[in-house]
C-alpha cells in the first residue's frame, strides 16, 4: 500500500537509529503522546533499536483509557434501558467499568452495537425511529470531527431519536498537566500526528516556551517514529525546544481549518476528569446548549453511580509517564486482555496491552 | 483510536448533502466522508479515520521526507 510500505523500509530505519545514535549524547526521557504510537513503537521493536540513552515514556493519547469511569457507568446504564440502542466503537465494549462491561450488558440481553463510524449511528437512528440511539462519542481532536459531523447530519435529516454520550478530551491541556506535575521526567514530546492533521500545530508553541521542551509533530509508521525522535533528540542535544513538524505529508501548521469549524460550532470548551488522572481544567469538550437535545447525559437520567477503580491498577501513573506497565503487580497476572482491570489493558492503544501483546 | 489509515480515493459521489467517496485501502473499497477535504479529487490520497477522510496526504511532502531520509541515511 502506498504510503505505509516506504515509511516501514526496514533498511531506512535501521540508517535513521544509525543517525540517532551519533546525535545522542546524554540520556534523555521521551513521551510519544498518542498509544497509536506506543503501539507501534513497541510492535516494531523500535525501543530495542535506540541507544540506551533514549528512553521513551509513553503518553495519555488513548481515549479509551482516558474516558473516567463515572462516563463509562452511565454508558453502561444507559445501554442496559430497554428502549435504547448504544452504539460504540468496539474497543470500548470491554472497557471495565464498576463490576461490569458493555459486553455484559450485551450478554444480559441489551441492544449494543459496534459501529465503525458516527454516521452508521446515524442510520441506524434513522432506521429505528421507535428507539433511542446513543453513541458513545469518546476521543481527541482526531475523532472530533467526526462526532461533530454526526450532530449536524442527525439534525439535517431531522432525527430526534439520535444523542451523543460525550467524552471528548483534549491533548494540549493533558501536556500542561504532564509537565506541570511535579513527578514529571518528560523533555521532550513526539507529538500526536493524526491530531495534528485535525488542529494544526500553532497551539504547542507555548507548551515548549514555558517548559522549553522541544516538541515534533510525529507520524506512525516506524520510519516516522525514527524521524521524530531523531529530530527531538537533536534539539534536546544543541538545547533549543520549538515545535517541529516531521510529518509535512499531512501535518501543516493550521490543520484542517474546515474540520476546526465544524467543532467549534457543535462543541465548547469544558472541563473534564481523566481516568487515572483526575479533573484537567478546560482539557474536554461538550455539546454547546444549541445542541444540548443530542446530548445523552441530559436526555437519560442515571446520576445514582457510584465509580469503583480496582485498587490494584496503576494506569493513572502509566498514562503519565510515571510508571511504565511492567512496574504494575497485577501486570499478566490479576490483569491481562482478556480479564482487564484497566482501560490501559484493553484498547489497541493502551500501553499495557502493548506490553502484553508484544512483550 | 486515533490511527488513520491512508487511501486511494476513487469515486465521489453525494449522499444528501454530505460529500462522501469510495476508499481504496490496497483493495478493500469502503465509504468515507469527504466533508472535509473539499479539494479531494478522484485518484487523491487521504488519511481516514472513522469514516472522514481528515486530509489529503502531499505527494511532493512525503517523497521529499523519503529522499531525505535516502540522503541523510546513504543509498
Amino acid at each position: 500500500m502506498k504510503y505505509l510500505n516506504e515509511f516501514r523500509d526496514a533498511r531506512l530505519v535501521s540508517n535513521a537509529m544509525a543517525e540517532i545514535r551519533s546525535a545522542t549524547t546524554r540520556p534523555w526521557v521521551l513521551m510519544e503522546i498518542c498509544g497509536g504510537q506506543t503501539h507501534a513503537i513497541k510492535r516494531y521493536g523500535l525501543d530495542q533499536l535506540l541507544p540506551a540513552e533514549i528512553e521513551l515514556v509513553h503518553g495519555p493519547g488513548c481515549p479509551v483509557c482516558v474516558t473516567s469511569l463515572e462516563l463509562i457507568d452511565k454508558a453502561l446504564a444507559i445501554a442496559e434501558l430497554p428502549h435504547v440502542i448504544f452504539t460504540s466503537y468496539g474497543d470500548m465494549l470491554r472497557v471495565p467499568g464498576t463490576g461490569k462491561d458493555l459486553f455484559t450488558v450485551r450478554a444480559a440481553g441489551g441492544d449494543v452495537r459496534v459501529v465503525y463510524s458516527p454516521l452508521d449511528a446515524v442510520k441506524i437512528a434513522l432506521q429505528n425511529p421507535d428507539r433511542q440511539v446513543v453513541f458513545f462519542a469518546i476521543g481527541f481532536e482526531t475523532t472530533a470531527p467526526a462526532n461533530a459531523m454526526s450532530v449536524l447530519q442527525a439534525k439535517s435529516l431531522g432525527i430526534t431519536n439520535f444523542s451523543l454520550l460525550v467524552s471528548h478530551v483534549r491533548v494540549p491541556p493533558a501536556m500542561h498537566a504532564i509537565l506541570g506535575s511535579p513527578e514529571n521526567r518528560v523533555q521532550g514530546f513526539l507529538a500526536a500526528g493524526h491530531v495534528c492533521t485535525v488542529m494544526g500545530y500553532w497551539e504547542y508553541s507555548a507548551i515548549a516556551e514555558r517548559y522549553h521542551v522541544p516538541i515534533t509533530v510525529t507520524g506512525f509508521e516506524p520510519l516516522d517514529i525514527s524521524q521524530g525522535i531523531l529530530m527531538t533528540v537533536r534539539q534536546l542535544e544543541s538545547g533549543t525546544y520549538t515545535v517541529e513538524n516531521g510529518y509535512p505529508r499531512l501535518v501543516t501548521f493550521n490543520g484542517n481549518r474546515s474540520a476546526q469549524a465544524v467543532i467549534n460550532q457543535i462543541f465548547r470548551s469544558c472541563d473534564r476528569k481523566w481516568r487515572g488522572i483526575g479533573m484537567i481544567p478546560d482539557s474536554g469538550w461538550c455539546l454547546k446548549p444549541e445542541f444540548q437535545d443530542y446530548d445523552a447525559e441530559l436526555r437519560f437520567q442515571v446520576d445514582q453511580i457510584q465509580p469503583e477503580e480496582s485498587p490494584l491498577c496503576i494506569a493513572g501513573q502509566i498514562l503519565q509517564g510515571i510508571k511504565k506497565p511492567h512496574q504494575c503487580l497485577a501486570f499478566g497476572e490479576e490483569c491481562s486482555p482478556e480479564h482487564p482491570l484497566g482501560a490501559t489493558m484493553v484498547s489497541s492503544e493502551g500501553a499495557c496491552s502493548a506490553y502484553f501483546k508484544y512483550g | 483510536m486515533c490511527l488513520g489509515v491512508p487511501g486511494k480515493i476513487v469515486e465521489i459521489y453525494e449522499v444528501g448533502e454530505l460529500r462522501m467517496g469510495k476508499i481504496d485501502f490496497g483493495g478493500v473499497t469502503r465509504e468515507a466522508c469527504l466533508a472535509y477535504v473539499p479539494e479531494a479529487r478522484i485518484g487523491d490520497y487521504a488519511i481516514i479515520h472513522v469514516g472522514f477522510a481528515l486530509n489529503l496526504i502531499s505527494e511532493q511532502e512525503a517523497q521529499e521526507t523519503l529522499d531525505l531520509f535516502k540522503e541523510i541515511f546513504g543509498p
